[in-house]
């Protein structure tokens, strides 16, 4: 049972995680109908400016007071990032736009394919290890077995990470639903041309969703390097597919349903690896996407999409 | 808000491409004023693209971080971000005076000088088919003679090339015949390579009676990966083929027993021609015929192997555009619904293609195995999916020849970078051009794509066609839709 809690909780840390990525698909399928498959490396590039980030600020530039440290590695990250995001879709997206639907799927998996070979050339191939920043936590409970006693843990990092979720989820709620620049996203998701015709700058709307999600990205590389400590040029595939399929789960084009599918897909691989086999955990994650475009192409929360002729 | 809010100016926010080409054109030659202007528009364009340069790479180029003894160590590398921020301006103001803002953009005359080239010579496609595929046929001889330092690194990247050009054959069939996009055909290229390499351990058998085992068994699971994504489409077909490919990839690394594991599988026999091995020996194949024994002979054996396995992708292929079924999947590439209203039975017609286009993966993944002897897991990751399916969709979907362009373009090309030692007397020591192959090949995926959204060859000819055939152009053409 207290294995059963701390699983739980270690969980829904990681769903946190896939669910900020989430967004970013989720938001770009919505607006523009494409899978933005750099998405993953984006979040790579943000686990990197962080780790860069937190070195200078304390090896080099000598900071020690952590709080103010983390505030400003995120902020930096986000804004970088978004950096990245923007010029992606700029030079790979916005010019594709009307082709035909092939033509940006390759161009973002050759984004895909240039943002591992860059980081890769210019930061080296082998991982980068950070120790721990952030220790301890509470403990909520100890239980006994046969083994010996199992305490069941609530980091301080992992409440650092559901804390920020929950903020900027609620922060993104609120942009999309109250803000002019959440209206003209929703006008460009329901109809582009139209969006157009009533003055929404849509070229400006996409790249601002590209830079949102990118944001959001930075934010889950950030925390991927405090929570494991290893972070490499390769990280960005799997989590990039893992945040896809939450993304679809939830059912794509809504955010809450981004949140809920990284839960679920978060909560359904720590399951996986605790009770069943760690190596085929990426196995659960793939049959899930499969079984749900399959069976349930609309996700949980999504709207079912209706064909016209 | 964010980054992108605070740098970009107004000035990139005008509209791009066409549009500002038209307007640019509008204004051409009207004063000097204006072309001044447009000097100046360029430099400050050019400005533009420096300032994101140099905030994208701060902190890539002019960081880096490495693992030191007491955790990791990070330093600055000024003089690498400099000359890249630099590189960039220099490199966006050229591209602006002579391509974007130019009056006479330079790609647009050559654009149209290659499209004039085409239409000038009606023959160009059929004629350059000819060439190749002679050149093709006397490759290992024509290295042998004028190569003969270099014959055997020159026809080892033919069969590199040669085995490329037959997986985009066989994909071509999901993704330009069927309209079908598929991320994973490295799958059926591993079950052909594994099926080939258990069957030779296990019980001892050749090559070539592997071979139709191989690629029915690829058939076989093409057909069972494609039951259940028969009712998706487009990007979402896409994914789950992926997530197939990454599972089969996973199961060969985990599943130790079987497969070995990522240790793979080593001792795979080379092909015999007609029980002869190409050895060295009294039963060689040399020996057998009289001729002197030159390891040599081994990499032409192989190419032509792999040569004429193309050639049979190929011929079936466009034999199969012409039976029902091969229009049965260009009319369900057009249009689903028409298809199914008209009768097709959708099923079986994806499962056909899904079968057929696996086939020709596991009879490359065959050779694949008997030309390295060796296979692991790790040959057979997403990237290969994507290298592949770049090669179809830059080619120019449909297009046999845009597939073997695109095949010697992209793979020859990134090759051909392992023999650029002299940049490293440039560069300095430190300089290695091979680890630069990925990145180079994933910008020109993203620059070709930009430069020709329909691929390389764009106009084909109709396989059914009423009284006389036209040729399509590439904007009339709604194939790949992703239906």
């Amino acid at each position: 049972m207290e294995y059963f809690f701390q699983q739980l909780i270690n969980g829904l840390t990681l769903g946190s995680i896939y669910g900020l990525i989430a967004i970013g698909y989720t938001m770009v399928y919505g607006i523009i109908g494409m899978i933005n498959f750099a998405h993953g490396d984006i979040f790579m590039i943000g686990a990197f400016i962080s780790l860069a980030m937190f070195l200078v600020l304390t090896t080099v530039l000598g900071f020690a007071f952590l709080p103010v440290v983390l505030l400003l590695v995120l902020i930096v990250a986000m804004l970088f990032t978004s950096a990245w995001g923007w010029a992606v879709e700029r030079v790979a997206y916005r010019p594709l736009r009307g082709s035909f639907r092939l033509a940006p799927l390759i161009t973002a998996i050759g984004m895909s394919i240039v943002l591992q070979n860059f980081v890769q050339i210019t930061q080296g191939a082998r991982v980068k290890p950070l120790p721990p920043q952030i220790p301890g936590g509470i403990t909520l409970f100890q239980g006994s077995t046969e083994a010996g006693t199992i305490v069941v843990q609530l980091s301080y990092m992992q409440i650092i990470i559901i804390v920020t979720t929950v903020v900027l989820m609620a922060a993104f709620t609120l942009i999309i639903n109250r803000t002019s620049l959440g209206r003209a996203q929703r006008a460009c998701e329901q109809d582009r041309k139209m969006a157009a015709l009533l003055g929404v700058d849509v070229d400006r709307t996409i790249s601002l969703t590209f830079v949102m999600g990118a944001a959001l990205a930075a934010v889950a590389g950030f925390m991927f390097l405090l929570l494991y400590g290893v972070i490499d040029f390769y990280i960005g595939f799997l989590a990039g597919v893992k945040a896809f399929t939450a993304a679809v789960l939830g059912g794509i084009g809504s955010l809450p349903g981004a949140m809920l599918g990284g839960l679920l897909i978060g909560l359904i691989e720590v399951f996986w690896s605790g009770y069943f086999s760690v190596e085929y955990k990426d196995v659960a994650a793939f049959s899930i996407l499969a079984i749900v475009l399959i069976f349930l192409p609309s996700g949980l929360l999504g709207r079912p999409e209706v064909e016209k002729v | 808000m964010t980054a992108s809010g605070t740098h970009v100016p107004a000035s990139t926010q005008k509209p791009v491409g066409a549009q500002a080409q038209a307007e640019d054109r509008r204004s051409l030659g009207r004063t000097d004023t204006v072309s001044e202007n447009r000097l100046a528009a360029s430099l400050r364009d050019a400005a533009v693209a420096a300032f994101l340069a140099g905030v994208l790479g701060f902190f890539f180029i002019g960081l880096r971080t490495d693992l030191a003894p007491g955790g990791l160590d990070i330093r600055m590398r000024w003089a690498a971000w400099i000359t890249a921020i630099i590189v960039v301006f220099v490199g966006r103001l050229a591209l602006n005076v002579f391509v974007f803002k130019a009056a006479h953009p330079v790609g647009e005359d050559i654009g149209a000088k290659v499209a004039g080239m085409g239409r000038a010579v009606p023959g160009l496609g059929k004629w350059l088919t000819r060439a190749l595929f002679l050149f093709a046929l006397v490759l290992p001889f024509f290295f042998t003679t004028f190569f003969p330092g270099r014959d055997r690194q020159f026809i080892d990247l033919a069969i590199l090339i040669m085995t490329y050009i037959m997986l985009g054959w066989g994909l071509n069939i999901v993704v330009g015949l069927a309209g079908l996009l598929d991320l994973g055909y490295v799958a059926f290229y591993a079950v052909g390579a594994y099926s080939f390499a258990l069957l030779a351990q296990h019980f001892e058998i050749g090559f070539w009676a592997a071979l139709p085992l191989a690629g029915l068994l690829a058939a076989f699971w093409g057909m069972i990966l494609g039951f259940p994504v028969l009712r998706l489409r487009g990007d979402y077909l896409a994914i789950v083929t992926l997530a197939f490919g990454e599972i089969i990839r996973v199961v060969l690394l985990n599943w130790y027993s079987f497969t070995g594991g990522p240790n793979g599988i080593s001792g795979i026999p080379k092909p015999t021609f007609f029980g002869l091995e190409m050895s060295r020996g009294d039963d060689g194949f040399a020996a057998f015929f009289g001729i002197e024994y030159d390891p040599i002979q081994r990499f032409m054996y192989l190419y032509y192997i792999i040569f004429a396995l193309a050639l049979l992708t190929n011929l079936v292929t466009l034999r199969l555009r012409k039976l029902p079924i091969g229009r049965a999947w260009e009319a369900l590439r057009e249009d689903e619904i028409a298809c199914r209203s008209l009768g097709i039975n959708t099923r079986n017609t994806k499962l056909t293609a899904f079968a057929i286009g696996a086939m020709f993966g596991g009879f490359a993944g065959s050779f694949f195995a008997t030309r390295q002897g060796f296979i692991s897991p790790e040959s057979f990751s997403f990237i290969e999916s994507a290298m592949i399916l770049a090669i179809v969709v830059l080619g120019g979907l449909g297009s046999q020849l845009g597939i073997v362009i695109a095949s010697i373009v992209m793979i020859g090309g990134i090759e051909m970078l392992r023999n650029l030692g002299f940049l490293t007397e440039i560069f300095g020591p430190g300089f290695d051009p091979v680890q630069y192959r990925m990145l180079i090949f994933g910008l020109a995926m993203v620059l070709i794509m930009v430069w020709k959204p329909r691929g390389l060859v764009t106009t084909r000819e109709p396989t059914a066609a009423l009284r006389e055939k036209k040729r399509i152009g590439a904007d009339m053409v709604a194939q790949g839709e992703g239906h």
